[in-house]
Order: C-alpha cells, then structure tokens, then sequence
C-alpha cells in the first residue's frame, strides 16, 4: 500500500513553491522512490578525477587574500562535545565576533555552532554581534530518537534564540530505502523551526555511495532544507571534496530546476587553509561564483579559524608567526 | 573584489633551459644541418623561441648511414638485458629532467603546463619503463622464440604531443633491438633535440637514435631511404597515404596513426555531470589537436538538453590563455596556419547552418587561440561533422535508439578511437563490439597507458603501438 505523504501545511513555503513536476514527486513514498532512483549516476571515478583537478588551482596573493576572508565569513564556528561547558561557548562567541584582535578588519565568521542547551549562552554572547547562533538538533549526531524528542530539541533551540538548525537525517531509514520517512521528517523540522534556517546533515560517510548522497541531498532540498551538510564531524569520513563536489552539482541543478538557490555546508576535517580554498575553488567553478557566499556556502570547523588566521598574517606580514599570537579555539 | 580572480600562477620559463640554438643530433653528437635553418615559433605570443638546424638530404643519408652501423656493431648484436638498462636509465632521466621538460614542450608547442608535467612527460617515461622491460622478454611476446629486429626504423611524428610521440616510436623499436632516426615536426622540435642530451647522458651508443629536424621534405627523403627498413608515422590523413603510396612493393614495413573523428557517446542513463567532464577532456584536452579527440559528441535525445546546459555552464568555467600558467585549462594552437584551418572549418560550420556557441572566457590578445566551442544542430552530412578540425571545436549530434547511436557513429572514414557513457555494463560491451574504433574508452576518455595498445581502423590508419601488439611492428615476425 502506498501511503501518501503529508501535505504541505503552515509555514512549509519551500514545497508550495516546488514547480509542479517536483510537487509531484513527492506525493507518495513510490513517486519519490522513483524519481531519485532515476536520477542520474555518479560515476566514482570520474567525480575523483573531477575534484583532484580543482584541488590543483593555484591561489596566490590578492586571489588568496580575498579567499581567506571569505573564509572567515563563511566558518561555522563549532563546539560539540560532550565536556562543552558555557565558558567554552562564550570563549568561542568571544572569537566569533573578532577573530584576530590584532587586526580589527578580520570579519566576523558566519556563526558558533553549539549543542541546543547551549544555544541560549551563544545567542547571548552574540548578542547584537550579527553572527548567527547554530544548533544541532534532532538527537545528534546519531538521530536515533523518537520524532518527539526530536522536535522538542528543535523547539529548544529555536526558541534560545538559534538562527540555523542543523539536523541529523535518519540514515537507518534512508539506507533501508523509507525515504518517506525521512522526507516527511525533514519537512517536520522545517516547519518546527520557524523563521530559523535547516541545514540538513547526511552524514556521508555512513551513506557508502555517490549515488546514495545524490539522492539524499535531493530528498533533503524537496523537504525543504535550506542547506545540505555533509558530516556531523563525528563520523569518518567527514567531509570530502568529492562529496562536497556532488552536493555542489545537486545545488546547481536546483537551481535550475526551481531558480531557488540552496547551500552547501561541509563539515568535520577541514583544518588548513590549503583544504578551505580547495574547497572554495569548487564552490567557484562547479556551483558557480555566485554560492561564493556565507548564506550559500558555510564550513563546519572548529580549528579551521585559526589556521585561516595565521595564513593571513603571513599573507600581511610576508613571515610565518608563531601559533602563540593567534588565540586559541577555547 | 565581486568574484574571484586566480591570481596568475605562472611556471617560470627560465626551467626550460632554453637556448638561441639548437643543432640536429646524428651518430652521437650534435651537428649543424646542411638545411636551411627554422625557427621555432612560441604559439602563446607568436614570438620565435630559437634557431633549429634543418637536416638536408645528405644529411639523411648520413643519420641512415650512422643507424646502420650502430644496429649492425652494437645495437643489433646487444643482449636484450643490456639494451633494457640504457632504456630505463632513458626512461629515469626524462623523469630526472621532467620540469624542463614540460616546460620546454610547453613553449613549443602551446599546451597548458599542467598537461605537459601531468600527462606528455610522466606518459613519456612510463612507455621507456614499459618497453625496458620487454627488451629481454621478447621471446616470450608471442612472436616466436627468438624475434629478430627489422634493422633502421624511420620516425616521423606530429607536434600535438612531440615527447610523447618520440616515446611511441623510440622506445619500442630499441627496445625490440632496431635503431632509428626520428624526424620531429616542423614546428616542435626543441624537446626531441633535448632528447639527444638524454640519449648522451645515459651514454647510448653513438647512432643508435639520431634526430633530425625539417620539414616535409626531410621526412619524404627518409621514408624513401633504400637502407631503410621500418617506417612508422603519426600524422595527417593525407601525407600517410602518400607514405603508403611511396613504400607501396617495396618490403618495408609500416604502421601508420593517422586522423580521427572519434564519437563520444552519452546514453540517457549516463552519469551525465561525469559525462560532461569526459566530453570536456575528450575535446578540449590539448586544444582538441587530439587524433583520438571525442570530436563528435552523440547525446541521447532525452537528455541532450540536460546535458548540454551542463556542457555549457562547464566551459565557461575553462580558462584559456598563458599556457605557463598552472590554472590555463585550455592554451595556445600549435601555429597561425593550424588557427587558420581551424577558424576555416568553424565557419563552414556556421554557413552550413549549425548553431555555434563559444565560450565566453577572454583570449589574450598576441599568440594563436580559440576559444572553446560547441556546434548544435549538427547533421551527419556538414563538414564539421565528417572533418577532423584538430581544435577546440565539438560537433553535437542527437541520436534516439542505441542502433542509431553506433550506425551514427561508425558513419566516419575514420575509426580511432571513440566513447561509451551509461551506467549499464552490458550496454558497454555491446557497444563496444559494435564500434569500429581501435580504443573504445567505457565512462572516460583520453587516457593513455603504455600497456594498452592504440590504433585504428580505415583512414585512421593501421598497425598498434603499445602493449604486446605494439611490439609487432618492430620485429620480424
């Protein structure tokens, strides 16, 4: 028996707006199992061989100067452990708003990511700052609860103040082929967190296949994910450049096919500025210039800041300084 | 900034060592040609980058003359465990000297830096590791106990892949225990010069390969040498009939490698953002002076909107100029003359009614470019659909049943190479059988391996080089 999914209901504006074909295809779990499994492949090889290439662009100077600070902007500062404390979460808010305190013209990076209790000392320590607040929710990282507990950590987060949710998809169910499931979830989070953007966490690394991450990152943009996030960090591999490669293509052809432009967020590994450009060159040159952007494009990283860091003040000073004069990531 | 400019990344020239002269090589030493002097010409700026000594036709004679005597006193006689020494110390001092390499050859000929280091130099070494190993295996290549050598082998190669060319040549017919004389062409011949130096270093017996540049005349002369016993050209259609014409009953062998008009393949369940890449490599890959370039591009009616708005978006992404630079995807035509055949056949293109589209990206103003294009509406009967271009420039063609696909693309004088792309095993191999082409590449295109032999069918040519079968064309068998 196919069941039908829910309808879009209140404050679910992505799915109104699906071009009909699309609206189409969500309509029950079969019409949706047949469109994303009829999407095309994605050959293994050739996809590596792709993102190899982009990583041999050579970025220098003014080129590697304007990188660098779009990759402040575009970090999601993060902290998720299990020993999180408060005074960890204000030491990161602290960076957040001002990164380098010997050079006041450092933006300020997208967001501080935090566990949802602890949303509400990281919108308080951001007050005012313009950097956004990101909660996990939905029983990260593993996502294996019940939907109630889940909503209930959305709620929690949206109203401490989170400007971005970032949620786990049930990977159990969506390897065991119930995209319906995770579709009808996705839209219940989307609709849970109000005015708040939803990055959507596949966790790639558990999904085993390309061809598995297209269809997820599909099923997470017609749910109405603002965002496709690739890891939660906890899981190896986190982010890779294929994998962020492909979701890039994905929110490419969304665009085409809705004009709607969606985001990509890698997460978890992304340590060096050498990785970071390697990863804006993609953004560049597959997505297109215009995702060059933190409300297109975001890293997920927690030591990634201070490596960006030192390499602009080499990049100011012409010598390498010494980690000492960077602070810190709590 | 409002979007992001690489900042140029230039490899520096002074790598290659370049010098105002350069001097043919014969019988172990560099000598002045009795020819008229050329020079060669930097296609990135159209400037001269240096003065080549041309070989006259007694100077054919004498590199004929000195190859001779190295195969019949050293060369010839030498166990193969010895030849295969000299060949990978060859082999290791291309990779030794691979950065000048690369960028002397990028100089010459226009490629981007990226594909000289990354494709021409590191292929070049793996055919003299590959054929260093036969040299002592012959016996067991399946040719008989004991293959003999030919004797003095003539090679005359192209300018799209001039180290790369020498390597498919030289490299096999030493290994087999022939000694050869190699006409580089007209206007790439520094990095075969360069070769000479190698040949010198790994202290390879005088006459053993001798080089001697010039144009068509020097190469006509050669293949008519009585004394001489292969012949093995990679080039245009044209002047390989005129070989054949030339050793017509005369006994000696010949493989010919000529032109191509490959098709590239794209069934609806293609991995298509894959398939776009391949279809970019297989065109724009060395400017698209490629004899096995994916020059005709078969796109399944059902997804040929699809796949061509990505083909689009993907080329606007290619950038063309400075070849030096290691972010130039695509870098100068080889010549003014190859530019202007080029630009010829686009625009018989245009007055047959296809629709051009090119990309957008700015070409610099000196040197010899053409920006990336596509044609549409591409009917089998047009010229750009039948005519290898050797540039740039891919001819789409719409198909709607996998039969029409192959009779589409079997529909060429020529059958060099061509391209499968689907997501369904079974339809490979069919299409594979069904194909008329020497290499068929299955969800990829343009690669090379020395293992794998490569070569065609019709106007394309005959004979294999590489792998076991390549080493047919060097014994006597």
């Amino acid at each position: 028996m196919v069941e039908p999914l829910p309808t879009s209901s209140s404050g679910e504006q992505h799915a109104g707006s699906l071009p009909p074909e699309l609206a189409e295809v969500t309509r029950d779990e079969r019409s949706l199992r047949r469109f994303l499994h009829g999407l095309p492949g994605v050959d293994q090889v050739g996809l590596e061989q792709r993102a190899a290439g982009l990583a041999t662009r050579s970025i220098k100077k003014d080129a590697k100067s304007w990188a660098i600070d779009t990759a402040i902007g575009m970090v999601d500062l993060t902290t998720l452990e299990g020993a999180d404390t408060e005074g960890k979460v204000r030491a990161l808010a602290a960076k957040a708003r001002r990164p380098d305190a010997d050079y006041p013209d450092v933006p300020a990076v997208a967001a501080v990511c935090v566990y949802p209790d602890l949303a509400a000392t990281a919108a308080e320590a951001l007050a005012g700052s313009g950097v956004g607040v990101a909660s996990v929710a939905t029983a990260f990282p593993s996502g294996r609860s019940s939907r109630q507990v889940k909503l209930s950590e959305v709620e929690l987060a949206v109203s401490a103040g989170a400007s971005d949710v970032d949620m786990v998809i049930d990977r159990g169910a969506f390897l065991s082929g119930r995209y319906g499931q995770v579709f009808e979830e996705i839209r219940a989070v989307k609709a849970a967190c109000g005015s708040a953007h939803l990055k959507v966490i596949l966790e790639t690394g558990e999904l085993a296949t390309y061809d598995n991450v297209r269809r997820a990152s599909w099923l997470a943009l017609l749910a109405g994910g603002d965002f496709i996030k690739t890891s939660t960090g906890k899981v190896s591999p986190a982010a890779t450049l294929p994998v962020t490669t492909l979701m890039l293509q994905t929110v490419r052809d969304w665009r085409d096919r809705t004009g709607a432009p969606r985001g990509v967020k890698p997460a978890g590994g992304i340590r060096t500025t050498k990785d970071a450009m390697r990863y804006l060159v993609a953004v560049h040159e597959v997505a297109g210039p215009e995702w060059l952007t933190p409300e297109l494009f975001r890293f997920g990283a927690s030591s990634l800041l201070g490596d960006l860091l030192m390499q602009r003040r080499t990049q100011r000073t012409g010598h390498y300084s010494a980690a000492d004069y960077v602070a810190v990531d709590a | 900034m409002s979007f992001w400019e690489y900042a140029p990344a230039p490899e520096s020239a002074s790598v290659a060592n370049l010098h105002d002269r350069y001097r043919m090589f014969v019988d172990g030493e560099f000598a002045d040609g009795s020819g008229a002097p050329l020079k060669s010409i930097n296609p990135a700026t159209g400037e001269p980058l240096a003065e080549v000594a041309t070989a006259a036709e007694s100077d054919v004679d004498t590199a004929v003359r000195a190859a001779r005597n190295a195969f019949e006193r050293t060369w010839g006689p030498m166990p193969g465990s010895e030849r295969a020494k000299y060949l990978f110390r060859i082999a290791r001092l291309i990779q030794e000297r691979g950065r000048e390499l690369a960028v002397l050859e990028t100089l010459d000929n226009g490629k981007p830096i990226k594909e000289a280091r990354d494709t021409d130099i590191p292929t070049a070494a793996a055919h003299f590791f590959h054929h260093a190993g036969w040299a002592d295996k012959l016996g067991y290549a399946g040719y008989g106990p004991d293959p003999r050598p030919l004797g003095v082998a003539a090679g005359i190669i192209p300018w799209n892949f001039p180290l790369l060319m020498l390597a498919w040549k030289i490299a096999p017919a030493l290994a087999c225990g022939n000694t050869i004389v190699l006409k580089p062409a007209e206007t790439t011949p520094l990095t075969a010069l360069v070769f000479g130096e190698l040949c010198q270093e790994a202290g390879l017996p005088p006459g053993v390969v001798n080089v001697l540049p010039g144009a068509g005349d020097v190469g006509a002369r050669l293949v008519a040498h009585p004394d001489v016993d292969k012949v093995a050209f990679t080039g245009s259609t044209a002047v390989g009939k005129e070989i054949q014409r030339t050793l017509a009953g005369t006994g000696k062998k010949l493989t010919l490698e000529l032109g191509g008009k490959a098709a590239n393949i794209v069934f609806d369940d293609a991995p298509l953002d894959q398939a776009v890449e391949g279809v970019v490599n297989g065109i724009f890959f060395n400017q698209g002076q490629v004899c096995c370039a994916g020059s005709r591009l078969l796109v399944q009616e059902s997804v040929a909107d699809e796949l061509l708005g990505k083909l689009r978006a993907r080329m606007e992404t290619l950038r063309v100029g400075d070849p030096l630079d290691k972010n130039t995807d695509v870098g100068a035509i080889n010549s003014a003359e190859q530019l202007a055949r080029i630009t010829e056949l686009v625009e018989a293109g245009e007055a047959e009614g296809a629709s051009r589209w090119s990309s957008s990206c700015p070409l610099p103003e000196r040197g010899f470019f053409f920006s990336p294009t596509v044609f549409g509406e591409v009917q089998q009967s047009m010229r750009i659909a039948r005519e290898e271009i050797f540039g740039p420039v891919l001819s789409v063609l719409t198909f709607r049943t996998p039969d029409e696909a192959i009779s589409k693309a079997n529909n060429t004088p020529y059958g060099l190479s061509a391209g499968v792309w689907t997501e369904k095993g079974s339809r490979i191999l069919w299409a594979a059988q069904q194909l008329r082409a020497g290499v068929v590449w299955a969800n990829t295109f343009n690669r090379f391996d020395p293992t794998a032999p490569f070569g065609g069918y019709q106007e394309s040519g005959f004979g294999r080089e590489g792998g076991r079968a390549g080493l047919e064309a060097y014994l006597d068998v």
